[in-house]
């Protein structure tokens, strides 16, 4: 949330944020979390990508009680608020840490152009499809 | 800073957020409310309670967009805008509101 007016103009470009870490133990994860969000006041094209360890993020029923750090997987419910509609998991990566589609949290966004209709924000690709996805952007930041 | 409530200190950053979130009372609300010259009403009440509500479910303040919906949805079309929530809170919803409501500062003031 910001007081700034919300005026269009300038370019709009592809941004990815690549998450690979666990969402706990470093500082990764939460960072890029904020990071988007700031980011989204300035309406580009923003993309989420969930490898390897990053997919832990989205793993639902978190819960930090025991470790004195702030629960901040709510959070990524929000992203469709700040019109961050696009999360890409990789679907090796999932299977390789033994999880499956199931184990993640539920992200849903409202589609502006579709009569606010809710729909899920994650989609899951495999490696290669992921690549494709880079290379399509114009500027990848890495968490 | 710090707040005086009752005889109890509430400790609140340099900018008067209150910085432990489970501190926050009602009173407390009105007391921050009456620091930033902000008389609490019912209009007022219910943006508070909006994002007091959406912080405890997402962990994190509304876009401004889901704020002015909501407002839209609770109080008509005609206040659902951003001018009206500045009519409320002259320094701006996501400073001023925020910081009644016991939230952190948020982040996304750039």
């Amino acid at each position: 949330m910001n007081d700034m007016p919300e005026d269009g103009g300038g370019v709009v470009k592809k941004f990815l944020y690549v998450n690979r870490k666990a969402p706990y133990g470093t500082i990764y994860a939460q960072e890029s979390l904020e990071v988007v969000l700031i980011g989204a006041a300035f309406e580009q094209d923003v993309s989420l990508a969930f490898l390897d360890d990053g997919v832990f993020q989205l793993v639902k029923g978190q819960n930090t009680d025991d470790i004195g750090v702030k629960n901040f997987s709510p959070t990524y419910r929000a992203l469709g608020d700040f019109e961050v509609t696009k999360l890409f998991v990789e679907k090796e990566s999932l299977a390789e840490r033994g999880l499956t589609e199931d184990d993640l949290m539920e992200i849903m966004y409202e589609d502006e152009d579709d009569d606010w209709e809710e729909k899920p924000s994650i989609t899951f690709v495999n490696k290669s499809e992921l690549a494709a996805i880079m290379a399509d952007q114009d500027v990848i930041l890495s968490f | 800073m710090a707040y005086e409530l009752d005889g109890a200190t509430i400790e609140a950053d340099e900018e008067g957020y209150i910085t432990d979130l489970g501190a926050w009372t009602p009173e407390l609300a009105g007391l921050i409310a009456k620091d930033e010259n902000i008389e609490m009403d019912d209009e007022r009440w219910e943006v508070v309670n909006f994002l007091r509500d959406y912080y405890e479910e997402y962990q994190i303040a509304p876009a401004v967009r889901v704020l002015i919906k909501a407002v839209k949805k609770s109080m008509g079309k005609e206040k659902g805008n951003n001018k009206y929530l500045y009519t409320l809170f002259p320094y701006g919803p996501a400073k001023q509101a925020c910081k009644i409501a016991g939230l952190p500062k948020p982040t996304g003031c750039v």
